[in-house]
């Protein structure tokens, strides 16, 4: 009733191959960027800013990365967190050697530095799958973080051994360092987050995608109908990593400030990516974001309730979470193995035919 | 014998020992990947839990203490002074058998023929939760394990050892942790006894008709939902196993799980299926990891423990993607 | 039988020539000195009872085994080692035994997948997608359009292929093998497990692509009534060996291959 497509009639090939065939959908997508560009901005406070917004935004990014890989093109990566940590210190160095370059110059550079490595990792792809790729990636996540933890040239020799990040501006506006504004940083990581999911959509609905999606489901049968297995992984670890190198530049320089490799990019954080993209949606860019709003929303929630609300312990609010999170992912597994993305697809089908059932 | 020589050999017999610790975890995920084609990470967080379940029935603690003592505003901490050692195993053993049930009835079941990686990123989630849950159980400090087992250094190794060094030269002897020894004999009993089930018994043919093809083995009349329980309680006693061993060494805390990644190349190494891989692969990692940090890990900044088992697996299956003991895949369309 | 023939004049030059090829697994021969050839425009069938190596030299043509000793040439080339999709490229196609889907993607994207050789805008365009990637795209949708016409599956355009029925899949898999516009066409037993009703349509789509769009097509099939009125030129292995080759009626009535593989008809 309210949502229906009846009437939506498409003419050309290109009208019915766009992102949001329904004219409802373009709407509402439109909405809620001009609700996020122009309203938020005015609103955002520290709180927001620090707890919600930047973690949500940073988190979508390398969720996006990670579904490149492990959605689109099937390879399972446990080192996430190890390329973050190569986007984070590609960018540190970055804004040392170079103060007055743009943020958003350094941090897709940072992405562009991460891909390389991403390739290296990649490598092993061609020859090893499943599982024995997934141990393969563990060896990037230890190996990349022990490096920035012993080589002193990545933290420029500081003392402590953390790197901190520096005020540097986007056009004469601090977005890093204690001195940024909220409005500065969430819009930053805004802009950079719309840009390329966009650029994600179309990479994964053309040609590269299709290879992708070709390796992922028969790898074999993709080869011999003229998908190069070289390329189509290469190129999805490279983009992924490019993804998450960003994110990991922008969770240090923006988020965090400061970092120490261990703590901030540790093996709980890439499963904490794939926990985010097998919530939202395994192969689904709709479902990069769901899955990171929720799995950065949902502590928050449960935090404000159980130490703001019952007054209980914050350790034991931590380890309450752990369950609840854990069960979680069991449940979605069992219940919807293609994550809120596909839940939201039945919604919307259920919506379209609304009020009748068929 | 030169003292340095006689320092290799130390480092090598003390890799042999971590190789076998190793090779305890890397058992519990053979038998569940022989027997339900899961890969169960887990399998690390599950020696966590036995063991501070173990701890907190010797010492009598009181489940869920903290959040009791949160909601009712109580205090309650222990019940008593704590079972004996051996009824505390057995009731571990009993909590562990109630959990692979549990398992089995609440996700198992509904995960029957689901592709490989999604059982895995079940286990993953899996694993978060029981980490929360034995936390929540027994509260996440650092606990004393034991359990009766001897440990400490050896003295009469010491002093057989010192005799080897050559005259004049400051040698003091090798130090080998008794426990490790007793690990050592544990898990090859371990190791004979579950060969022994698998090979030769019905149960063990079942299981390994399991493993091969879920539904094809129901087909042919294997209950699935008794394999699997069978199977996921095995996996608990020698994460029970590992629990202790590790536990009585180390302490029982939160890095206790972490080993579990640890076990991963070592799999790599032996194959997913072979028992026998399982042990030489935890020891080619134990003594390959203490030898290189022992020869090159102080040039390179040290701490090489960390990433040097995943770098050797991948180094390895580069030229042999199908492991130590696999076949050769010849693939097919 | 006529009809079967009927194009024998149509059937131009060697397309695909194999010439002793031998291949084994480890002590197992799969393929003994294996020659035959395809010609342009025709329909070529490749029989012989289970294990025969039919498959095996279809995955021979299509660069995914390789044999250990023989030559494969196509086109008036010798083909050097070549990886699969190098093979793709040249313009080979092919469906398989067990159906090779892309489950995950639409019928539509899957079509899309089979052009993939003829794609080529570079990967900053496609980021953009405005631009030269998109008219690509649209370009290659209205081919695929045309065979989503011809294989008459319009209304199952966007349903995403592994929710389809069996006989639907083949269909679909048949597609993406013509969306390639291959010199060459292999399919490995395409009517397998199919009802009467669909083997029909199957043929009738054969033959039409074979007539429509002048398609060579070298075909694996257990169904002898089909593959006798398909086919133009039979091949018949037995393990490993080619026991015949010819036209069909020459076939039939081959002793060896009786003995081997039809037996003996009731009737006579």
């Amino acid at each position: 009733m309210l949502y229906r497509e009846a009437g939506d009639f498409k003419t050309s090939y290109a009208a019915d191959q766009q992102t949001f065939p329904l004219k409802l959908d373009r709407w509402f997508v439109w909405g809620v960027l001009a609700f996020a560009f122009l309203v938020v901005p005015f609103f955002i406070n520290d709180y927001w800013e620090k707890s919600v917004l930047l973690p949500f935004l940073v988190w979508s990014m390398a969720a996006l990365g990670l579904n490149i890989l492990t959605g689109y093109c099937g390879q399972l990566s446990l080192g996430t967190g190890g390329f973050m940590a190569v986007g984070a210190y590609a960018s540190y160095k970055l804004m040392v050697a170079f103060p007055e370059l743009n943020m958003f110059v350094v941090v897709i550079t940072s992405g562009l530095i991460t891909a390389m490595v991403g390739i290296g990792f990649g490598l092993p792809s061609l020859r090893i799958k499943g599982f024995y790729l997934a141990v393969a990636t563990l060896a990037a996540q230890f190996f990349l973080v022990w490096l920035f933890n012993k080589v002193p040239w990545f933290y420029n020799y500081s003392a402590s051994g953390q790197i901190s990040a520096p005020e540097r501006t986007v056009f004469g506006v601090a977005v890093t360092g204690a001195a940024a504004p909220s409005w500065a940083t969430y819009l930053f990581c805004l802009v950079l987050v719309v840009v390329f999911a966009y650029v994600a959509r179309n990479l994964t609905r053309g040609r590269l995608g299709r290879s992708w999606m070709a390796i992922r489901d028969m790898d074999i049968a993709a080869e011999i109908i003229g998908v190069s297995p070289l390329k189509a992984k290469l190129s999805a670890f490279a983009i992924s990593s490019f993804y998450i190198g960003m994110s990991g530049a922008m969770l240090f320089a923006v988020y965090l400030g400061s970092a120490e490799p261990t703590e901030a990019f540790g093996i709980d954080k890439s499963f904490l990516v794939l926990f985010m993209v097998i919530v939202g949606g395994l192969g689904s860019i709709l479902g990069s974001f769901l899955g990171a709003a929720f799995l950065i929303l949902f502590p928050v929630l449960m935090k404000n309730i159980m130490v703001g609300g019952f007054g209980w312990p914050a350790d034991l609010a931590a380890h309450l979470e752990l369950v609840f999170i854990g069960g979680l992912i069991m449940l979605f597994l069992v219940v919807e193995p293609h994550g809120l993305a596909q839940f939201w697809r039945i919604t919307k089908e259920k919506l379209r035919l609304w009020p009748f059932p068929h | 014998m030169s003292p340095d020589f006689l320092n290799v050999i130390e480092v090598i017999l003390n890799g042999l020992m971590a190789g076998i610790m190793y090779s305890l975890v890397a058992l519990g995920f053979v038998l569940i990947f022989k027997a339900s084609g899961i890969f169960n990470y887990a399998q690390g967080v599950m020696a966590l839990f036995a063991a501070l379940t173990l701890v907190g029935f010797q010492t009598g603690q009181v489940p869920f203490a903290h959040l009791i003592n949160a909601t009712f505003g109580t205090d309650v901490h222990h019940w008593g002074s704590g079972m004996n050692t051996f009824l505390a195993i057995l009731c571990t053993m009993a909590v562990m058998i109630l959990f692979a049930w549990l398992l089995e009835r609440i996700v198992l079941r509904h995960m029957v023929n689901q592709a490989p990686i999604i059982l895995f990123m079940t286990t993953i989630g899996l694993a978060y939760f029981m980490e929360g849950f034995g936390d929540l159980m027994w509260g996440a400090d650092i606990k004393n394990m034991d359990v009766g087992l001897p440990s400490g250094g050896s003295f009469w190794l010491e002093d057989v050892t010192k005799g080897w060094a050559s005259e004049g030269s400051e040698y003091y002897g090798m130090y080998i942790d008794v426990l490790d020894v007793w690990a050592a004999g544990i898990a090859i009993l371990l190791v004979i006894s579950l060969t022994l089930f698998s090979q030769y018994t019905k149960t063990g043919r079942a299981l390994r008709a399991v493993a091969d093809d879920h539904q094809a083995a129901m087909t042919v009349g294997i209950s699935l939902r008794s394999i699997w329980i069978i199977v996921w309680s095995i996996a608990g006693f020698v994460a029970l196993v590992a629990g202790i061993m590790w536990g009585s060494k180390s302490g029982v805390q939160f890095s206790l799980s972490l080993i579990a990644l640890k076990a991963l190349p070592v799999l790599i190494l032996g194959g997913f299926t072979s028992i026998p891989g399982a042990i030489i692969g935890g020891l080619i990692i134990g003594i390959g990891e203490k030898l290189f940090e022992y020869s090159l890990g102080g040039m390179i900044g040290g701490a090489t423990e960390n990433w040097f088992a995943y770098v050797l697996a991948l180094a390895f299956l580069m030229f042999r993607p199908q492991g130590l003991f696999g076949e050769k895949i010849i693939e097919r369309v | 039988m006529s009809e079967s023939n009927n194009n024998a004049g149509r059937t131009g030059e060697t397309l695909l020539e194999t010439k002793n090829i031998t291949l084994s697994f480890g002590g197992v021969k799969a393929l003994t000195d294996i020659s035959f050839d395809v010609k342009e425009g025709e329909i070529r069938a490749i029989i012989g009872p289970n294990g025969a190596g039919k498959s095996s030299m279809l995955n021979v043509i299509s660069g995914f085994y390789h044999p250990q000793q023989g030559e494969v040439w196509f086109r008036g080339e010798k083909r050097g080692p070549m990886k699969p999709y190098e093979v793709a490229r040249q313009g080979v196609a092919r469906t398989f035994q067990n159906i090779a889907l892309f489950k995950g993607m639409s019928t539509l994207d899957n079509l899309m997948t089979g052009r993939m050789t003829k794609m080529h805008t570079n990967i900053f365009w496609q980021a953009i997608w405005k631009g030269p990637a998109e008219r690509e795209e649209l370009e290659h949708r209205e081919r695929v359009e045309e065979i989503i016409d011809f294989l008459g599956i319009q209304s199952i355009r966007k349903t995403p292929v592994g929710r389809l029925p069996y006989g639907m899949q083949k269909r679909v898999e048949l597609g993406r093998a013509l969306a390639a516009d291959a010199k060459l066409l292999l399919l490995d037993e395409p009517m397998a497990g199919m009802n009467q009703e669909e083997k029909e349509d199957m043929c009738r789509f054969i033959l039409d692509m074979n007539d429509e769009f002048g398609t060579t097509i070298a075909l694996i099939e257990h169904d002898i009534g089909v593959v006798m009125d398909l086919s133009d030129r039979v091949v018949v292995l037995d393990y490993g060996c080619k026991l015949a080759d010819g036209v069909p009626d020459v076939v039939r009535n081959d002793q060896a291959v009786i003995d081997a593989y039809l037996g003996v008809s009731h009737e006579s």
